[in-house]
């Protein structure tokens, strides 16, 4: 037991520090994508597939605003959805009513999510644990409402939503647009997770991690925890907004209904599942959010179909056993679990 | 050095003192927990701070570090009050501190721990560490080698990539004093530091107190309940009871003080 909690309170600083992007990650990142791009020429990838992919990658964006917020510094939220919706709607107004191309929107889109978290961070620093978390909460049941907002119809078109058009490759580039957008979504992930690993590899992660650790003995070291807390909340938001603004340009569409609070509840979950203070974590939880939004409905209908229960199943039933399943296994996450697992196999081999 | 010393703590409350201590008093609700407390703390000294449990000896330490604000009377540092001084500009000025429970950061490992410690020290912000301009490379380079040094200083070599969260309390202890030092303190406040050692560690501890003092040029406050310990390495001992100081001066002069006794044994009556 003493040593699981040891390497539970060892994941930030492991990941921290052993998460090395070394040349080896650089290669994959070119070589990775431009294999499937070959598979997508070849006819092995389809179009759709690379849409599931680019999905995936939205979500790991964001699962590691979250991350940052509730992994690294302790705070929680249960309203990340808000920030998302915010960068997505962002995104779509500035491309659909302004002609604004996709490059410029999306640091736009950034910036306003930023100080929307920022200040919502502000009044938040009075707020923990439980309280924070029901503000946050309300954020997000806020935000859909806020707009459908019949005053603010000409801007957001209320429950009608917006289309968004995704742009054309660039150059002439013989690609299919969602190629391209995976592409886009790819460099644009690989950055903010270089992002990421500077802040928590430096004098600013540390102070983070101090904050939550012991936020009073943090003060004591000169760590100025007001202004920590309310701008990694706007840290959070960017990358959360940033990762809704791609999830608004790939999908085409973005409605008040696409953001619903279940939304800012499936970034929480992507985010324990994953690893809570774990960048790797955010990769995997952003894969968990897609697979199960997109299969477990699905997988459930075909298993009540497969062995003929008697009873009706429930489409979210798959969703909550894996999630029972997994945490009771894994409490710390997936990557908690695979570093246990692997340093058992070790011991073995050792043995 | 410590000739030098004993002629300042000889010399009473003077200009050259490192930390004024005027007439703090501390309410709590009805509670008063300080009631008037002065003393001076001179530079380069080793100053005991005792008194029986509840005394308000932590409570007089929490004001140093801002984390109380007295109700009345002044804290002066090298001559400025620190009571209008945010909290974290604090360790700034020069006071480093350390827990009575070592407030440690469990989830990072010791090294980065004393690293946090340089953190008034440094100003590295948000931009330049997320995008690795030049200046984190140079700052990241003088925060490690520095925290290389204190975990020499406080032998804590074989510990500096374990996670603290797993440490055993004394090394836990340890560092504390390494992660205050860090800052490069003028004054050094230590909450307690021989709670929960065995008899080597606190002999251990008297030598490292010691050896700190001299070697990184510091001026130690330290409130403590070991009585040997106090007794051992103080220039200057400072007693209180009740919220009030009932005696200051070399340790044999506090020791044989009626009041001193009266406080921790009982009147006997």
């Amino acid at each position: 037991m003493a040593d699981t909690v040891a390497s539970r309170n060892g994941t930030p600083a492991a990941s921290a520090a052993g998460f090395v992007w070394g040349y080896r990650y650089g290669l994959l990142l070119v070589v990775l994508p431009l294999l499937l791009i070959a598979g997508g020429k070849a006819g092995f990838v389809s179009n759709f597939q690379f849409l599931q992919l680019s999905l995936m990658i939205v979500y790991a964006i964001a699962v590691l605003g979250l991350n940052l917020l509730t992994g690294f510094n302790g705070q929680i939220s249960l309203g990340h959805g808000a920030f998302f919706a915010a960068g997505a709607y962002t995104a779509a107004i500035l491309i659909d009513q302004h002609n604004w191309p996709l490059w410029a929107t999306l640091p736009m889109a950034a910036l306003v999510c930023f100080f929307a978290g920022y200040l919502f961070g502000l009044p938040a620093l009075r707020l923990e644990g439980h309280y924070l978390a029901l503000a946050t909460f309300a954020l997000a049941v806020a935000v859909p409402q806020i707009l459908k907002y019949r005053h603010l119809e000409p801007i957001t078109k209320g429950v009608m939503g917006i289309n968004v058009f995704k742009s054309d490759p660039p150059f002439g580039l013989p690609l299919s647009t969602d190629q391209w957008m995976f592409l886009v979504v790819l460099a644009v992930a690989a950055f903010m997770f270089w992002i990421a690993r500077n802040l928590l590899d430096s004098r600013t992660g540390r102070a983070l991690i101090a904050i939550r650790d012991h936020s009073m003995a943090a003060s004591t070291m000169g760590i100025n925890v007001a202004h920590y807390k309310a701008v990694v909340f706007g840290i959070s938001a960017l990358y959360t907004g940033l990762a809704g603004a791609l999830h608004g340009v790939i999908f085409e569409f973005v409605s008040p209904d696409s953001f619903r609070f279940e939304l800012s509840i499936a970034i929480l979950v992507g985010a324990v599942v994953g690893g809570i203070a774990s960048l790797p974590g955010a990769v995997i939880g952003g894969v968990f959010v897609q697979v199960i939004e997109k299969y477990a409905d699905a997988l459930t209908k075909q298993i009540s179909a497969a062995v003929q229960l008697p009873l009706e199943l429930d489409p979210w039933l798959i969703y909550g056993i894996v999630l029972i399943a997994l945490m009771y296994a894994m409490p710390t996450g997936i990557v908690g679990g695979m570093a246990v697992l692997w340093r058992r196999l070790k011991a073995m081999r050792g043995l | 050095m410590v000739a030098a010393v004993a002629e300042r703590v000889a010399a009473g409350p003077s200009a050259n003192a490192l930390l004024n201590v005027q007439n703090v008093s501390v309410r709590f609700g009805g509670i008063v927990a300080l009631n008037g407390v002065s003393f001076d703390v001179p530079r380069g000294a080793i100053l005991g701070l005792i008194g029986p449990n509840g005394a308000g000896k932590t409570t007089l330490f929490n004001c140093f570090s801002r984390l109380y604000i007295p109700n009345s009377g002044d804290i002066l540092f090298e001559g400025r009050s620190i009571l209008r001084e945010p909290r974290h500009a604090i360790p700034r000025l020069g006071i480093g501190r350390t827990f009575q429970n070592a407030a440690l950061f469990d989830g990072l490992s010791v090294r980065d721990n004393i690293k946090v410690g340089c953190h008034a020290s440094t100003g590295n912000g948000f931009l330049t560490n997320a995008l690795r301009l030049p200046a984190r490379h140079t700052e990241e380079e003088r925060i490690g080698k520095r925290a290389d040094e204190m975990t020499a200083v406080l032998d804590l070599g074989s510990y500096a990539q374990r996670p603290a969260g797993g440490l055993p309390f004394p090394i836990k202890k340890r560092v504390e004093i390494a992660r205050a030092l860090a800052g490069a303190p003028k004054l050094l406040l230590l909450d307690e530091p021989a709670a929960g050692l065995n008899h080597e560690e606190v002999d251990a501890l008297r030598a490292q107190i010691r050896r700190i003092r001299d070697a990184q040029n510091v001026t130690v406050l330290l409130v403590e309940h070991h009585m040997s310990l106090v007794m051992s390495v103080c220039d200057k001992v400072v007693a209180i009871d009740f919220g009030k100081k009932i005696a200051e001066g070399t340790p044999a002069e506090v020791q044989k003080n009626p009041d001193v006794i009266r406080a921790y044994l009982g009147t006997g009556a």
